[in-house]
C-alpha cells in the first residue's frame, strides 16, 4: 500500500494474495468444532460413551459368562456412536446459524460451498477419529476379556469393518444434510431421529400391509439399503437401492440446502 | 433512589466489581463512566437481580429488586437491546412486555410513537432491525411501564444525532419530574451535558464521584486559561510582567491563572480579546486522568 | 411517577398501589410466547398437520386393505406425532429463553423465577391437554368416516380409563421434555437426550433385561417408558403404579428439581 499512489479508479492489487487454501478452512472448521463449551461436551460425551459402552459390555459378558469377539466390542461402540455422530454433523452446520457466526465466516470466505465442504470434511475426520477410538478401546477390552475370561477371540470381519466405516459416515452425513436443509438445530435433530428410529418401523408396517408399498420400500429406505454393506456383498439390485435411497436422503437435502445457503441473506 | 452498598462480584479469582458504594438521587441524572470492562454492566445487572452479588447489596427505593411487585411498573431496565428473540416483531416484543405488566395495548402505540418507530417498522422482525432501531425498541421497552427509576446501559448506543438529542431531552425531563436516572455511556460529551452526578469506575473500583462542577474543579488544567488577543505579543508581555506563566498555544496563549485575571490585565492595557476561556479539559481529560492506570490504551 | 413527589435522600418507592403480577397473566404471556415466533408457530402447525396426516394415512390404508379397526386404534396412532413433538414444545418453551437471551427481560420483569417456570409448566400441560382434545376430535371423525367408507361396523371402544391414560401419557411426555430442558438449558442437548430416552433407551433396557437376570427385575423400576406401557391399554395395576411412581421420580422429578434449582441460582446472560 505504501508504494502505490491511492487515487480514483485505482484497483486493488491482488497479485500477491492467494485464495484461502482449503486445508486452512478445514483446520479452522475443525477448531470450531471443539472450542465452544457445547462442541467440546458433545465430543467428550461421544468419547465417554465409547468407553462406557465397551466397559459395560465387558462387565456384562464377564459376569454373565458369554462369548465375545473383538468385532462385537467394536460393534457395540458403533451402535452408540451412530446416535451421536449425526448430532455432530448437525451441530457443525447449525451452530453457525444459531450463533450468527455465519456472518463472519462468509465475510472471510465468500466461496460458501467451500465452507460447507470443509465442514463435511471435518465431520468425516471426527467420524474416523471416533472409529479409531472405538477400535483402541475395543482392543483394551478384548485384552481384559482374555485375561479375565479365558482366550480372547480376535475375530474381526474386515468386510464388516469397511461397511461399518461407510455406514457411520453416512449416519454423520445424514445429519449434516438435514441440517443444511433446515438450518435449524431443533428441526434437524427431530427429523433425524424420526428418520433413523421411527421411519424404518413405519416402512416395515406399510410394506406388510400393502403389496405395492412393499415393492417401493427398498428404494426409499436408506437404512435397510445400508444393511448389505456390512457383508460388502451387494448385488446389482442392492446397489440400485442404496444409490436411489441415498440420493433421496443425502444428496437431495444437501443440494437443496446448499442452494438455499448460496442465495440466503446471512443475518 | 438507587442505593448500592459495598457491592462486590467475583468470577473465580477475578473481581469484576470491587466494594462499590454509591447513591443515585431522585430528580437527578447519574452518569456511570469507566473504561471497557470496568464493571458497569455487571453492577447494573446486580441491581436488577440478574447477577447474584458475591457480597453487598443494592436497594431501589428502599427495596431489593426481587421484592418489588410488578417491577416493570417501577423500574425501567435496558441492559442489552439485542437480547430479544430475533424472530419476534418489534411490536410483539412490546406486546409481551405490556401484557406481563398488565398494560393496555394503547401503551404500545404510545411508546412506538415516542421512540419514532413507524407502524411498518414495528411489524418487522427484530432480526431485520438496524442497530439504532433495536436500541429505540429497547428504550421503548424500558419506558413501557412508566417507571420512576430508569437503569440504562449505554442507551445512546447506535442512535443517530437526532435520536441522541431526543434522548437527552427525554432523560432530563424524567429527572425533572422526580425520576431517578442511572445511565452508563462512553459518549463523554453527552454525559457532560446530561448528567448531574457522575460516578467513575475503573477495574471494578470507584475512582471518583460527585457532581459535575466539583469533579471538574479538581481536574487537570483547572486554574489555566486560553486566551487570544488581536495583539498576542502585547498581552503576553503584560501578563508576564504580572508574574503569570504564559505559553503560546495554537492561535493564542495559555496562561496559568484564572480567566478573570487575564481579562483584568487585558482591560488595564486596553487589549482587544477575541477569545477567553478556562482551560479545563472537560470531562474527557478528567476521565482519562482518573482512569489512566486502568485504561487499555496508554494516553500520551 | 407523580410530579408532586419530593425528591431527596431516603425517598422510597411507593409500592402500596402495585399488586404483584398475577399468575394467570404470566401464564397467558408464556402461552403467547409459544406461537408468536415463526419457529414456535411452525412447531404447533407441524404437530397438528402430522397428527392429521397420520390419521388420514391410517384411514386410507385400513379402508383400502379392508382391515378392522376401532376408535381406540385411531386414537393411539396419534401418539406417534404427539409423543414426538409435544416434548419438543416443552423443551423449547424453556430453552429458547436461554438461546435467545430473552430470559434477561423475562426475569427482570418478574424476578420471582419459580413463578415463571411454573407458568411455563402450566402452559406445557395446557398444550398437551389441548393436543389430546384435538386428537379425540380427529379420531372421532376418522372412525365415523371409516364406518361410512368401509361399511364395517364402527366400534366406539373408548373408556374413561383410556382417555385418562392417554392424557396422562401426553402430559408426561411433555413434562419429561420440560424436565430435561430445565436440567440442560440447551435446546439441542435436551432434544437429543429426549430422543435417545424415548427411542434408543427402551431397546437397550430390553437388551439388558434379556441378558442379565437381576437387571430384568429392576428394569420396571427405572424404565419410565416401560412403566407407561400399561397406561396406553388402561391396564394399570397397583404394582404398575408403583413402577410408574418410582421411575417417574427418576426421570421426571429429579431432573426437574436439579434444573429448577439451577435456574434459580443462575446468572442470566
Ligand atoms: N461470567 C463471567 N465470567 C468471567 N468474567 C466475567 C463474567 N461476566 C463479566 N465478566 C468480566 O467482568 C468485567 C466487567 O464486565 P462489564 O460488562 O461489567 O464491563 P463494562 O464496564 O460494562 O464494560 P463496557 O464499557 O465495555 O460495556 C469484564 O472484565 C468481564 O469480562
Ligand atoms: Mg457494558
Amino acid at each position: 500500500m505504501s508504494t502505490t499512489a491511492p487515487g480514483l479508479g485505482h484497483a486493488l492489487d491482488l497479485s500477491s494474495t492467494r485464495p484461502t487454501p482449503f486445508l486452512r478452512l478445514v483446520r479452522v472448521e475443525l477448531r470450531k468444532s471443539y472450542d465452544t463449551r457445547a462442541g467440546f461436551w458433545l465430543l467428550a460425551v461421544i468419547g465417554f460413551l465409547v468407553l462406557l459402552t465397551e466397559g459395560i459390555v465387558l462387565a456384562v459378558v464377564v459376569t454373565q459368562d458369554q462369548a465375545m469377539t473383538y468385532g462385537d466390542f467394536v460393534a457395540a461402540a458403533a451402535f452408540v456412536t451412530s446416535i451421536l455422530l449425526p448430532v455432530l454433523g448437525i451441530m457443525l452446520v447449525t451452530a453457525e446459524w444459531g450463533q450468527r457466526t455465519a456472518m463472519v465466516t462468509f465475510a472471510l470466505e465468500p466461496r460458501r460451498p467451500l465452507v460447507f465442504l470443509a465442514k463435511a470434511t471435518v465431520g468425516i475426520i471426527l467420524t474416523f477419529a471416533t472409529i479409531a477410538m472405538a477400535l483402541v478401546v475395543g482392543l483394551v477390552c478384548n485384552l481384559l476379556y482374555g485375561a479375565l475370561q479365558g482366550p480372547a477371540d480376535w475375530e474381526f470381519g474386515w468386510a464388516g469393518f469397511v461397511g461399518f466405516l461407510i455406514t457411520q459416515t453416512f449416519a454423520m452425513l445424514g445429519g449434516f444434510a438435514l441440517a443444511t436443509l433446515f438450518l435449524n438445530t431443533a428441526a434437524a435433530i427431530v427429523v433425524f431421529f424420526v428418520y433413523r428410529w421411527v421411519l424404518p418401523g413405519l416402512i416395515a408396517l406399510g410394506a406388510a400391509l400393502m403389496a405395492w408399498f412393499d415393492s417401493l420400500a427398498p428404494w426409499i429406505d436408506f437404512q435397510s439399503a445400508q444393511g448389505p454393506l456390512y457383508g460388502m456383498s451387494l448385488d446389482g439390485g442392492e446397489w440400485g437401492h442404496l444409490i436411489v435411497s441415498g440420493i433421496i436422503w443425502l444428496v437431495l437435502p444437501l443440494a437443496i440446502g446448499i442452494w438455499r445457503v448460496l442465495r440466503a441473506e446471512v443475518k | 433512589m438507587i442505593q448500592v452498598e459495598g457491592l462486590t462480584r467475583k468470577y473465580g479469582t477475578f473481581t469484576a466489581v470491587d466494594n462499590v458504594s454509591f447513591v443515585c438521587q431522585p430528580g437527578r441524572v447519574t452518569g456511570f463512566l469507566g473504561p471497557n470492562g470496568a464493571g458497569k454492566t455487571t453492577t447494573m445487572r446486580v441491581m436488577v437481580g440478574l447477577t447474584p452479588p458475591t457480597s453487598g447489596r443494592v436497594t431501589i427505593g428502599g427495596h431489593l429488586y426481587q421484592d418489588i411487585p410488578n417491577p416493570g411498573r417501577h423500574v425501567g431496565v435496558l441492559l442489552d437491546a439485542s437480547a430479544q428473540h430475533a424472530g419476534r416483531t418489534g411490536r410483539e416484543i412490546l406486546e409481551l412486555g405490556a401484557r406481563t405488566m398488565g398494560l393496555p395495548s394503547s401503551r404500545i402505540d404510545e411508546m412506538l410513537d415516542l421512540v419514532s418507530l413507524s407502524p411498518a417498522e414495528s411489524k418487522r422482525r427484530l432480526r431485520n432491525y438496524s442497530l439504532g432501531m433495536k436500541q429505540r425498541l429497547g428504550i421503548a421497552h424500558a419506558l413501557l411501564g412508566d417507571p420512576s427509576v430508569l437503569i440504562l446501559d449505554e442507551p445512546a448506543n447506535g442512535l443517530d444525532p437526532a435520536g441522541i438529542r431526543w434522548m437527552r431531552g427525554l432523560l432530563k425531563g424524567y429527572a425533572e419530574r422526580g425520576g431517578t436516572v442511572l445511565l452508563s455511556s462512553h459518549l463523554l460529551h453527552e454525559v457532560e451535558i446530561i448528567a448531574d452526578e457522575m460516578i467513575l469506575i475503573g477495574h471494578g473500583r470507584i475512582v471518583a464521584q460527585g457532581d459535575k462542577k466539583s469533579l471538574l474543579a479538581g481536574a487537570v488544567g483547572s486554574g489555566s486559561t486560553f486566551v487570544t488577543a488581536l495583539d498576542n505579543r502585547q498581552l503576553s508581555d503584560a501578563l508576564a510582567a504580572k508574574g503569570f506563566v504564559v505559553a503560546s498555544a495554537g492561535d493564542g496563549l495559555r496562561v496559568e491563572t484564572d480567566p478573570v485575571e487575564v481579562g483584568r490585565t487585558a482591560a488595564e492595557h486596553s487589549i482587544v480579546l477575541t477569545d477567553l476561556r478556562a482551560a479545563d479539559g472537560g470531562l474527557e481529560d478528567l476521565f482519562l486522568e482518573l482512569t489512566s492506570d486502568t485504561q487499555r490504551e496508554v494516553v500520551a | 411517577m407523580s410530579a408532586t413527589a419530593v425528591p431527596g435522600l431516603g425517598h422510597a418507592l411507593d409500592l402500596s398501589s402495585t399488586s404483584p403480577t398475577p399468575f394467570s397473566r404470566l401464564a397467558r404471556v408464556e402461552l403467547r410466547k409459544t406461537w408468536d415466533t415463526r419457529a414456535g408457530l411452525w412447531l404447533l402447525i407441524s404437530t397438528a398437520v402430522l397428527t392429521a396426516a397420520v390419521m388420514v394415512i391410517q384411514l386410507s390404508v385400513v379402508v383400502a386393505q379392508d382391515l378392522n379397526v376401532s376408535y381406540n386404534d385411531f386414537l393411539t396412532s396419534t401418539n406417534f406425532s404427539m409423543a414426538l413433538l409435544l416434548p419438543v414444545l416443552g423443551i423449547l418453551l424453556l430453552t429458547s429463553e436461554w438461546s435467545q437471551r430473552t430470559a434477561m427481560v423475562t426475569f427482570s420483569l418478574e424476578p420471582r423465577r419459580p413463578l415463571i417456570i411454573a407458568a411455563k409448566f402450566v402452559v406445557g400441560i395446557g398444550l398437551a391437554v389441548a393436543a389430546v382434545v384435538i386428537a379425540l376430535v380427529l379420531a372421532t371423525i376418522c372412525n365415523a368416516l371409516y364406518g361410512l367408507l368401509s361399511g364395517d361396523e364402527v366400534v366406539w371402544d373408548l373408556g374413561l380409563a383410556n382417555v385418562g391414560g392417554f392424557v396422562l401419557l401426553q402430559v408426561i411426555g411433555m413434562l419429561t421434555g420440560f424436565a430435561f430442558a430445565a436440567l440442560l438449558l440447551n435446546s439441542p442437548a435436551a432434544i437429543v437426550l429426549y430422543m435417545v430416552y424415548s427411542f434408543v433407551l427402551p431397546g437397550l433396557f430390553g437388551l439388558g433385561a434379556a441378558l442379565i437376570g437381576w437387571f430384568d427385575t429392576i428394569r420396571p423400576w427405572i424404565d419410565f417408558n416401560y412403566a407407561q406401557g400399561p397406561l396406553v391399554d388402561a391396564t394399570m395395576t397397583g404394582e404398575d403404579w408403583a413402577h410408574f411412581a418410582v421411575s417417574g421420580f427418576v426421570w421426571l422429578v429429579v431432573p426437574l428439581a436439579i434444573g429448577v434449582a439451577r435456574v434459580l441460582r443462575a446468572e442470566v446472560k
